[in-house]
This record gives C-alpha cells, structure tokens and sequence, in this order.
C-alpha cells in the first residue's frame, strides 16, 4: 500500500472522530445554561489557567510539526528530541487539565452535579483521553526510532502521528473557545 | 511548502497571536467595548482564522498533488459538523422557547 493511502485512511479516521467532537459540542452548546442551582461555567473556569494550556498545546504543536520536518531532514536524534518535547508539553497539558477536574471535583462540581458539568467532563476528557493515547503513541514511536532508526515503515506512522497531534490541537481551540471563553461573554 | 520550517512558524506565530487576542477579549471585556452578540461573533471569527491557519500549516489541507481526495472529505465532514452543531442548538433552544420557558 502506498503512504497516500494509509494517510488518507487516518484522515478518514480523524474526520470521524471530528463528529464525535462535533457531536460532544453540540450537546455542551445546548446543556451549559442548564446548571440545575450548581456552579456555572463563569464561576468555575479560570481563564489564565485556561490560556496556559492552550499556549501549552499550542507549543506541542509546533514541536511536532519540527519533530516531521527533522524527518524530512533524516536527523534521527533531533526527531527523537522534538518529540520528547511534545511529550513534555503534552504531559504537562495533562497533568493541568487532571488537576482542574480535581479541583472541580474536590468542590462537589463534578460530572454528576448539572447537565452543564456532565456535559463539560465529557467533551474536555474525552480530549484529554485522546492526548494520553497519543502521549502513549509517542513513547512507542520514540522507542522505535531510537532502537531501529527513520525505516521507511516507522516514518509513516510518525507522520499519522503528528496529522493525530495537530488534529488534536485544532479541536482545543474551539474548546478554549466555546467552553472557557464563552462563559466570559 | 508543507515541507519547510517557514510554514510551520506562520502556523505557530499566528496561533499564539489569534489565541492571545481572544484571550484579551475574554478577560478586558470592558477594554473592548463589543456589543452583546459582536463580542461572540468577534471570539469565533477569531477561533475560526485560527482553525484555517493551522489547517494549512499542521494538518496540510491544501497541498495535496493529484486528486484532493483529502480535502474532499476535510470539506464534507465540516458541512455536517456544521449542521450538528447549529441545528441542535437551533432545535434545542426553540424547544426551551416553545415547551420549558426561557433558557
């Protein structure tokens, strides 16, 4: 099979998951006012908080897209370092995103106190679960280049890893947006 | 142009840039003096200008060689994207409006 078409069924793939996206939006869209005497997104959210993971994720970004462009360049150790820093900042992203549900939980907001906070938990962690298997994609990726080096089978998945990664990104800045953002205005 | 490091700092540069002006938006609401309404709309073109970059500069929507079989399914799935989401908060808060009061 040639890597136009392994790509293209990725890309099948990542526009499904889009719906799913789309799907989990729509129901949050619909469910934020509905806070049944809880908090509300206004009283929750923190925007700095907010804004640091979206610079955070922002930057995993673009230590992707270097970590591909190495590829092109055949710099096996570059590639490897590029990834450990999206990993860093990944993990980093994680590790924000699981002590904000905690905080929330620990205040007795938690997914089962409003349809607005059932609906949250399930759009911003069905994301962080996509983040974490893509970190868990990472290290096997790395592990793979470390041990046998760019063979031409590894670089093809290294590239549906980071068209993964970018997806990713791009579905965060409509969270930042539509979630965080809008219980601002 | 998806292989150069050039493309790559557009996308990042214009991120943190669009990113940083909803932000400011979001927390010097006052600062701003958007109406009710602008400001949503102001936020959205913002995410949306931002979603196009980084499809051009992360995700390589345009340049595909030969028949853009990506970028035929990128543009179709969006349309029903689209429809998910307006239609549902279309149907849902006419259901509010009509059967349970005000939202």
């Amino acid at each position: 099979m040639s890597d136009d078409i392994k790509v293209f069924g990725f890309w099948i793939y990542l526009m499904t998951d889009l719906v799913i996206f789309a799907v989990l939006f729509a129901t949050y869209a619909v469910l934020r006012d509905s806070t049944f005497g809880g908090p509300s997104g206004n009283d929750l959210f923190d925007m700095p908080f907010a804004f640091a993971e979206t610079i955070i994720l922002l930057t995993s970004s673009f230590t992707c897209s270097l970590a591909t462009l190495s590829v092109y360049r055949a710099k096996k150790n570059s590639v490897i370092f590029w990834f450990a820093a999206t990993f860093a900042l990944g993990a980093a992203f994680l590790f924000l995103e699981f002590s904000e549900f905690s905080k929330f939980i620990r205040m007795g907001a938690g997914p089962q106190r409003s349809g607005f906070l059932s609906s949250f938990f399930s759009l911003v962690g069905i994301h962080g679960l996509h983040i974490s298997i893509g970190l868990l994609w990472m290290v096997i990726s790395m592990f793979s280049i470390w041990l046998r080096g760019l063979l031409a089978p590894t670089v093809s998945k290294i590239f549906r890893l980071a068209l993964y990664w970018h997806f990713l990104d791009v579905v965060w800045i409509f969270i930042f947006t539509a979630v965080y953002g809008m219980s601002r205005l | 142009m998806h292989k150069t490091l050039v493309s790559r700092v557009i996308g990042f540069v214009s991120s943190l840039i669009l990113t940083l002006l909803s932000f400011l938006i979001f927390t010097h609401l006052d600062f701003f003096h958007l109406g009710i309404g602008l400001d949503v709309v102001t936020v959205f073109v913002l995410a949306v200008l931002q979603f196009i970059f980084q499809s051009i500069c992360f995700l390589n929507v345009c340049s595909e060689t030969g028949p853009r079989w990506n970028l035929v399914v990128f543009v179709s799935t969006l349309s029903i994207v689209l429809i998910i989401i307006i239609f549902s908060i279309w149907v849902m808060n006419h259901l509010n409006y009509n059967m349970m009061g005000s939202m």
